[in-house]
């Protein structure tokens, strides 16, 4: 690997540290907004001045904001998420097993959601303009054109009000057998390898017709070889970074459409966490969840980025 | 007069047929949205089914809602909510995030430099997640659900505007205006914006979408449009009860959601070339 290419990359990785510094002061500041005074709201009407003003001093409220963002943003690099509002817990506690929960969905869904939108991907392109390639671009149009709640809400019609397949909106806590286990995480996974594949399929599809419409994959063609054979020896290779791509920025669909789903199914994630804490305003919780969702979201775009840029001869 | 021009009017700017559905379907909604109060069968807010998630009937069309209310009338007030707030906060969106696209391609500099780096930083926020932080810290009435969508939405479009700017911003006549002495709001307006007001409007569209998409999701959580307000999305979210029954209830109004969306989409997949196209 060449010193321009690694050049290449520290910058990009230098980039996101800057953004994730911008986003956690962006979500620092639209929290520390909220109308009224923290220490009033959380000791209630009743609270004598002195007692709203101890709680002000050891909450660091008196400070001017800048302090108190530098303070929490220390705080969030040492691994101290702060302090729930609402039931006094350490956030980190809150979030720790939900976010293997969450973490588990999305492995989940990814190991559904790339085969499956490799697969319908390349073969819309290689087959593009037939039927199979009009099918397939009218659904991924239509399931990207509506919401995620409402293919949430058409699996459970079909699924467990027509069909009985599955139990309804419940995630049981009694887990005895894989066959349960199968049954809870079936309808949260159909719903997102939906959203996220609708997105990976579109990529996909055009990135490997930005490749097949190269001059190399012509000369293979009009040397006689079958567009099956020019699609997959000749295009395919080359395209292998721009689908990399691809399944790294459709995977950032996850974040969008997690929150959605965890609601809906009712399953311990932190998405769900998040939603709950956003009705109760607990505000340590809600900046903690949403700074890693961000940091997910960045890291799979910069990822991303790093991909395009190793897979490019051209720089490499 | 037009009559100069050889070719007919309508071999310029030709529609194929399923651009034309998509919009009679968007002005469709537009209406029902602008005469609601006029032809909604019942009040709101009336209880006029004694049983509450009601089939769909000869009285009450779309059937009745978990409190026994007509849900044909809920959805018509509901197109006023999710099509004026989309419309309203695509609108900010839109022209506040092309005009600091615009002025910063032609101002160039420190200017663009840090105005970039801001907005692409802001980009990189989950639109979901910044709703659910903003609703968090100061609620959602409707004037801060328009002004949050709109803001959510600002750096896309400045982003698009900026990257279609920068390449009419090299072309000669800009450099004339330039030598001219022109300023740089007439620049802006006068030269560069008739060049790019076609992709801008497609762009426009897109967002549109997006918007829809995000204040359903958003009120669909509960956390958007607020009782005694109810949006397509709060509806699903409001008779979501229902679901185990597959009442008309919850999937009626996302079949308007989709119906509106996936029209929008239509329309612009199939604008004409000349309109649509980022070198037109």
């Amino acid at each position: 690997m060449s010193t321009y290419v690694l050049g290449l990359i520290t910058n990009r990785l230098g980039s996101a540290a800057l953004t994730l510094l911008i986003v956690s002061f962006a979500v620092f500041f639209a929290t520390a907004m909220l109308p009224g005074d923290t220490a009033t709201i959380l000791l209630g009407q009743a609270a004598t001045p002195e007692a709203v003003a101890g709680l002000r001093a050891a909450m660091h409220l008196d400070e001017p904001a800048f302090f108190r963002f530098a303070r929490w943003l220390f705080g969030l690099l040492q691994g101290d998420f702060g302090t729930s509002y609402v039931n006094n817990v350490p956030v980190a506690e809150l979030i720790g097993a939900r976010f293997v929960n969450t973490m588990r969905l999305a492995g989940i869904v990814t190991l559904f959601a790339v085969p499956l939108s490799l697969t319908l991907g390349i073969t819309a392109a290689m087959f593009r303009g037939s039927v199979y390639d009009r099918v397939v671009t009218i659904l991924t149009i239509g399931v990207i054109s509506v919401p995620e709640f409402m293919i949430a809400t058409s699996a459970v019609l079909l699924f467990s009000v027509y069909l009985k397949w599955l139990p309804a909106l419940s995630f049981a806590t009694d887990v005895d057998s894989f066959w349960q286990v199968l049954k809870i995480y079936a309808m949260p996974v159909i719903t997102l390898t939906f959203v996220v594949s609708a997105q990976m399929i579109r990529m996909t599809r055009a990135a490997v017709i930005d490749t097949i419409k190269t001059p190399y994959v012509e000369a293979a063609i009009l040397k006689g070889a079958s567009r099956r054979r020019a699609v997959l020896i000749h295009a395919l290779p080359n395209a292998v970074g721009p689908i990399a791509n691809a399944i790294a920025l459709s995977l950032s669909y996850l974040v969008g459409g997690v929150i959605i789903v965890e609601t809906i199914f009712n399953y311990p994630g932190i998405a769900k966490l998040m939603v709950d804490g956003v009705s109760t305003r607990d505000l340590p919780l809600i900046q903690s969840c949403a700074i890693i969702f961000c940091v997910g979201y960045l890291a799979l775009i910069t990822f991303a980025d790093v991909v395009a840029i190793l897979a490019n001869p051209r720089v490499r | 007069m037009t009559t100069s021009t050889t070719m007919p009017r309508g071999a310029r700017y030709r529609f194929s047929w399923i651009g034309m559905i998509g919009f009679a379907i968007i002005l469709f909604w537009a209406i029902i949205a602008f005469l609601a109060p006029h032809i909604i069968p019942y009040p709101v807010g009336e209880i006029v089914d004694e049983d509450y998630f009601g089939p769909m009937s000869s009285k009450l069309l779309l059937g009745s809602d978990y409190l026994g209310r007509d849900m044909l009338s809920r959805i018509i007030m509901g197109a006023r909510y999710t099509v004026g707030i989309s419309l309203a906060a695509v609108c900010l969106a839109c022209f506040s995030g092309a005009a600091f696209g615009m002025a910063a391609a032609v101002i160039g500099g420190w200017f663009d430099t840090i105005l970039s780096r801001f907005l692409d930083a802001l980009n990189s926020i989950p639109s979901k997640l910044s709703g659910l932080v903003i609703a968090a810290a100061v609620g959602s009435s409707l004037p801060v659900l328009i002004i949050m969508l709109g803001v959510i939405y600002i750096p896309g479009a400045y982003r698009f505007a900026r990257s279609l700017a920068v390449n009419v911003n090299t072309m000669d006549y800009i450099t004339v205006a330039r030598t001219r002495g022109e300023g740089i709001p007439y620049v802006v307006f006068s030269e560069i914006l008739p060049n790019i007001i076609g992709p801008l409007l497609a762009d426009f569209g897109i967002r549109f979408v997006f918007i829809v998409l995000l204040l359903s999701g958003l009120s669909f959580l509960g956390l958007g449009v607020q009782p005694p307000y109810a949006d397509w999305g709060a509806l699903v979210h409001e008779n979501i009860g229902g679901l185990p029954f597959g009442a008309p209830a919850v999937i009626v109004p996302s079949l308007a959601i989709a119906s509106l969306t996936i029209s929008v989409n239509l329309l612009i997949d199939n604008l004409p070339k000349k309109i649509r196209d980022r070198s037109a």
